[in-house]
């Protein structure tokens, strides 16, 4: 039975996987699974995996509103294994097919500096920059009306704050996060900073050392892999002009209401 | 030259370190950076983690900061017990997706609680809003079902009939609630149960030992944060 990887390419960590077994060429089975599309169509909430389908169950109507539908993805099934977290499904993709040592260094403080990113990943790029998505796009779809510029501005400074500290801690003057070649911590960071830019914050624009790395990244990934894991995102804007049930606008309200807090 | 471990035991990650270095008898030194004279905001530990957070790291001229990536490093370099990483494919995946979840999970609304019921305060000389409070408290109750229901199930352990990396995370953050007197293990007795197996798994006077001073609620209440602490945590809890 074929590898299975249930993915969203709206979704910066279902992009990372995409393009890590792709590059690496990992056979498997692409499960797409529609976020925002079925739920703004009001068809059934997608459960990735039968793990999501036994938390979301019945109240999944109730729960929806309280669950980030961001997080239900990436999944992989291999067999009657089935994995969530991104993170743990790149580890396990790159052992289990034994990817070149650049993109999970041998080396112990090496490998030591790709956790590290890792880590701290979470609670900065992945935390900040899917806000940009959901100000700029999700929020107005689905409230039909635009959110106060304060709070996008209030992301776009928390994101600053966050793209100092990776220049200064993570990226420096090399040409790659962990030196002289790519690893699974450009990647990460990657994806996940492309989705401002796919709502038109343009956050390569006016920072030239980040702009170069990521070119970097592009070419050491490939670039047509990169804009095929990428096309979704950047052209987001398309979403806006779908009609969303209002039953469905009342019931997300609250948990957008929040987001804006 | 021993492995220096920049280390508050009031913080989470750092009692994880701390229990694991010395249950796997890690040689190292203490550096004890005392959060609220806010000594972590210095320029002479931003050397060490320019991050300016504990955990950190030092062994020779490499430093380390985040404590998922320290752990994994000393259970390495020191060759600890299989348990704690497991060499199993499928067992150390099942411990990388819970250390990846944690972050925004567990850990996230651990802190949340402490912040709201016993840091704001201190911080702005008011007591704690009881509003705040119990929406912390709500959001860790439905993450605590998650854990249960995803991640424990009705086994020992998160990885099966051993502790792992996983259960000590876990540990260490759910005892955060529990030290800001939101004692969420009363009403869960799996929960407890499981608590009581990973006590008596890394060793209860060591667990004591690392958790002696956030469970000194006394203390903890009456805690002198320094003002450059006070205006930082103003910042960023954003009352």
């Amino acid at each position: 039975m074929a590898l299975e990887l249930y993915l969203d390419l709206i979704s910066p960590p279902c992009r990372a996987v995409y393009i890590f077994a792709k590059k690496n060429n990992i056979c498997f089975e692409f499960k797409p699974v529609e976020l925002f599309k079925d739920s703004i169509l009001g068809r059934k909430i997608v459960a990735a995996s039968l793990m999501e389908q036994a938390i979301l169950g019945q109240q999944h109507t109730e729960e929806f509103a309280k669950v980030n539908i961001l997080k239900k993805v990436p999944v992989l099934k291999d067999g009657v294994f089935t994995l969530a977290e991104s993170t743990a499904i790149l580890l396990y993709l790159s052992r289990k097919y034994n990817t070149p040592d650049h993109w999970y260094s041998s080396d112990l403080q090496k490998r030591a500096r790709v956790d590290e990113y890792l880590s701290w990943h979470h609670n900065s790029f992945r935390r900040i920059a899917p806000k940009t998505l959901w100000i700029k796009v999700l929020i107005p779809l689905f409230t039909g009306q635009a959110a106060p510029p304060e709070k996008l501005q209030e992301v776009i400074d928390e994101l600053a704050a966050s793209l100092v500290q990776f220049e200064e801690k993570f990226l420096q003057d090399k040409p790659f996060i962990m030196g002289s070649e790519i690893s699974l911590a450009d990647l990460m960071a990657v994806v996940e900073l492309m989705q401002p830019v796919g709502v038109g914050c343009h956050i390569f624009a006016d920072r030239p050392k980040l702009a170069a790395w990521r070119s970097r990244v592009e070419e050491a990934v490939g670039k047509e892999l990169f804009q095929e894991a990428h096309e979704q995102i950047l052209n987001i804007k398309e979403l806006s002009s779908i009609e969303v049930e209002p039953k469905l606008k009342e019931l997300l309200a609250p948990t957008l209401m929040k987001m804006l807090k | 030259m021993v492995v220096e471990l920049f280390l508050d035991l009031l913080s989470q990650p750092c009692r994880a370190l701390f229990i694991f270095a010395k249950k796997n008898n890690i040689p190292f030194e203490f550096k004890h950076v005392e959060l609220i004279k806010g000594q972590h905001l210095s320029e002479e530990f931003g050397k060490v983690n320019v991050l300016k957070k504990v955990p950190a790291l030092k062994d020779g001229t490499f430093t380390l900061a985040e404590s998922i990536a320290i752990l994994l490093y000393l259970s390495r370099k020191f060759n600890t017990p299989d348990h704690w990483y497991p060499s199993d494919l499928r067992k150390r995946a099942r411990v990388d997706e819970y250390l990846s979840w944690q972050h925004t999970a567990i850990r996230e609304k651990g802190c949340r609680i402490f912040f709201t019921k016993v840091l704001m305060p201190l911080a702005v000389g008011q007591p704690f809003s009881p509003d705040k409070l119990e929406e912390a408290v709500k959001e860790m109750n439905f993450t605590l079902v998650q854990f249960e229901e995803k991640f424990l199930q009705d086994k020992p352990f998160i990885v099966g009939s051993e502790i792992s990396l996983a259960d000590l995370v876990a540990i260490v953050e759910l005892m955060q609630p529990v030290a800001s007197g939101c004692d969420i293990f009363a009403d869960r007795p799996k929960l407890a149960a499981w608590r009581s197996r990973v006590e008596e798994a890394v060793g209860k006077e060591l667990f004591q030992e690392a958790h002696k001073q956030v469970l000194n609620a006394k203390s903890l209440g009456s805690m002198q944060l320094s003002s450059e602490l006070k205006e930082h945590l103003k910042q960023i809890l954003k009352p």
